[in-house]
């Protein structure tokens, strides 16, 4: 808070608005506590504690390598399966959990909303941030198991940053629409569980690319984890990077990010009276 | 300058309607097939409030006031009057209806405290939590912290998680922190309410000295009289959302004490008032005092026979009854009662108006009383009850010569009337 004298002007507000970049500025020590405090409260009285971060992505890919790897018999692109289901699981579950996470923050903290003001969008924001540290966790893991398959990235490992930024603004501005979605409409709360299964046979985590038929391979890969996992793949494993999912991820990551925002904006002045 | 300008603020919500039932068996299969789409108009209906329908609450009606630098404004009035909704669009929670609000300088609202209290987290990080919520910077709250913990008197517990707390302790802790706020206009709502009387006192202590002593704008809702008394340089009453009396601390008072309607004035009960068990059977319709000349007043002597003459309208016709009345003080305290019971089988009322009476046999203390009534079955179906229907008053003076009530206060509500006996043992 700044220590000048300020001027606030409350009015009915109509249309869409901008995101007030300033006044989360203002807010950053609240995010960084909500941040601490979904990390912190998430992994509280736990005997494994944050120990759960590895468990659940290893264990879903050793799942999956046993029944697509060894009994389905699915390509894997030439990788071990386990690797390659692994590299699949990483950004998905982030992407899932985020996606849960940052959808409920409106409702799970309604008692927050309709008792002091703050800028709503730390709530999503704090979500897709407190997930960070289960992703990075999961990421050492990875290191650890392309050691010892003795597979070494090559420079395209530059490329990490952007997927990484690709895959947050993708999984907020999913997560925003429909937090602000789920305040007026209760549904959205049933319907996400079976959303995210179906958007996760949507994206190649369980299969390859390869197996998609050419000619769907287009609207298939609007999906924007489509870019993002397969890249992920290459760029872990050394292989070719696929620059046009690439682009087409980026493109659609922002067009998301943009539209969950501007919903969330528009929406936002009904939080406190329907929450 | 101004510390805060409201002008023609009003804000509407949308209450539900009961549904439709259907009549027949096709009929509720029908609407059952037709509710998600019913749901849908309703649910996408509860954000758009332009239409002008019977699902329309106006909660605030055009209110408007301003509120100089350093005043302590009290706002008052009965539940469903505003304040409320008043205070959510002051502290930016929810958008005005219509209107504009101008605030010059840091806002802080306090509607609840320890706001964003997580269970699992210690006390230590709780406190942070909530006063980055209440809107200061960590840096700030470093900088208070341990005076934070000092005011809150839990020391030996501020690494504790919250869960293993006492509700007293959660709520020493959340408003130590918010007593450290700095705002120049700070908004608080009924949070005294909770709490020990002890630190009650701590509580307002700091903030009277916050108010006079740094000169900060403050506005006061509650329903503790004496707080606003105490606390306030100014006192808005609202009613039904609209500003009923803006200015002198105990007018206000005395116009949200009597604000029963107007029927606490004259004993007539309208037809069409919102009554919480509305039946078609039966309705109130007035009630009378009269005093020791068979009067209709207001104002009696202490000791003066009081005759209650209750009026009621039967639309349909009663099995049987049992009509109570009772006296209670205006805030709703019910002291002294009077039923009459009909017989099970031979108490039939036909349609008409009837009125019954009754003395009141109970001496009354000086003071302010209202007459409460309820009409119901002898199976307990209640048929009408109405609150506050007639306010009046026992005056000092005494009925007979030399008989006045001689205390400046009054140490009670009814006189036992006893033969007192002493002796030396």
């Amino acid at each position: 808070m700044d220590k000048n004298s300020t001027s606030i002007i409350i009015k009915p507000s109509r249309g869409w608005r901008l995101i007030p970049i300033k006044e989360l500025v203002q807010y950053q020590d609240l995010l960084y506590f909500l941040t601490l405090r979904g990390i912190k409260a998430k992994y509280a009285q736990s005997i494994l504690g944050i120990g759960w971060a590895i468990i659940q992505p290893l264990f879903s890919a050793v799942v999956f390598t046993i029944i697509f790897g060894n009994l389905a018999q699915v390509d894997s692109a030439g990788l071990p399966y386990i690797i390659f289901s692994y590299l699949g699981m990483l950004p998905w579950l982030y992407f899932s959990n985020t996606l849960n996470e940052a959808s409920n923050s409106l409702l799970a903290n309604a008692n927050m909303l309709s008792k002091v003001y703050f800028p709503r969008l730390v709530l999503p924001l704090s979500a897709t941030f407190s997930k960070l540290l289960d992703f990075l966790i999961g990421l050492m893991v990875l290191i650890g198991l392309l050691f010892y398959y003795h597979i070494q990235p090559g420079i395209e490992i530059l490329l990490f940053p952007l997927l990484l930024l690709i895959l947050l603004s993708t999984s907020l501005g999913i997560g925003m629409l429909l937090a602000s979605l789920s305040i007026q409409y209760r549904d959205v709360k049933h319907a996400l569980a079976f959303i995210v299964q179906l958007l996760m046979y949507a994206s190649p985590v369980v299969y390859s690319t390869t197996a998609v038929p050419a000619q769907f391979q287009f609207w298939y890969t609007l999906n924007p984890m489509v870019g993002v996992i397969e890249n992920f793949r290459a760029i872990f494993t050394n292989t070719p990077v696929h620059w046009n999912w690439l682009w087409i991820a980026l493109l659609m990551s922002v067009l998301m990010l943009i539209c969950g925002a501007l919903v969330f904006k528009r929406l936002e002045k009904t939080f406190a009276d329907l929450a | 300058m101004k510390a805060i300008e409201v002008n023609n603020i009003s804000k509407h919500y949308r209450i539900g309607l009961r549904q439709q039932k259907g009549d027949t068996f096709v009929g509720q299969l029908l609407n059952t097939l037709k509710s998600p789409i019913n749901n849908f108009k309703r649910i996408r209906n509860m954000s758009k409030l332009n239409a002008q329908d019977e699902t329309l609450f106006k909660a605030l009606n055009d209110i408007s006031f301003s509120v100089n630098k350093g005043e302590v404004l009290g706002i008052i009035g009965h539940n469903g009057a505003g304040k409320s909704t008043l205070l959510k669009i002051l502290s930016r929670i929810t958008e005005p209806t219509s209107g504009e609000i101008k605030l010059n300088g840091r806002v802080s609202a306090l509607l609840e405290v320890g706001t964003g209290f997580h269970p699992e987290l210690t006390g230590r990080d709780n406190i942070y939590m909530n006063g980055t919520i209440l809107g200061m910077t960590k840096k700030e709250i470093d900088y208070k912290l341990d005076e934070i913990i000092d005011f809150s008197g839990i020391e030996t517990h501020i690494d504790t998680p919250v869960k293993f707390y006492s509700s007293g302790m959660k709520v020493r802790l959340g408003f130590a922190v918010a007593a450290h706020l700095e705002p120049e206009i700070l908004i608080i709502d009924e949070v005294l309410a909770v709490g020990d009387v002890e630190f009650q006192q701590k509580c307002l202590g700091k903030m009277q000295h916050v108010s006079r002593d740094e000169g900060r704008t403050i506005l006061f809702v509650s329903h503790q009289m004496t707080a606003v008394k105490n606390l306030c340089t100014r006192c808005i009453t609202l009613n039904h959302g609209d500003i009923q009396y803006d200015g002198n601390v105990s007018t206000a008072i005395d116009k949200y004490l009597s604000n029963g309607l107007n029927m606490s004035e004259t004993g007539i009960i309208p037809v069409d008032m919102k009554r919480d068990y509305a039946s078609t059977s039966m309705q109130f319709t007035r009630v009378q005092l009269l005093n020791h000349i068979n009067m209709p007043h207001k104002d009696f002597y202490y000791g003066e026979p009081i005759q209650i003459k209750v009026s009621f309208t039967i639309h349909e016709p009663i099995p049987h009854h049992n009509l109570s009345v009772m006296i209670g003080t205006l805030d709703g305290q019910r002291i002294v009662f009077s039923e009459k019971n009909s017989e099970a089988t031979d108490g039939r009322l036909e349609p008409g108006s009837y009125e019954a009476s009754l003395s009141l046999n109970t001496p009354l203390l000086p003071g302010s009383y209202s007459v409460y009534l309820g009409f119901s079955l002898l199976t307990g179906k209640t048929l009408d009850w109405v609150e506050r229907v007639h306010d009046f008053h026992v005056l000092k003076t005494g009925f007979e010569k030399n008989k006045e009530y001689r205390w400046e206060e009054s140490w009670g509500y009814v006189l036992n009337q006893t033969n007192w006996q002493l002796k030396k043992v």
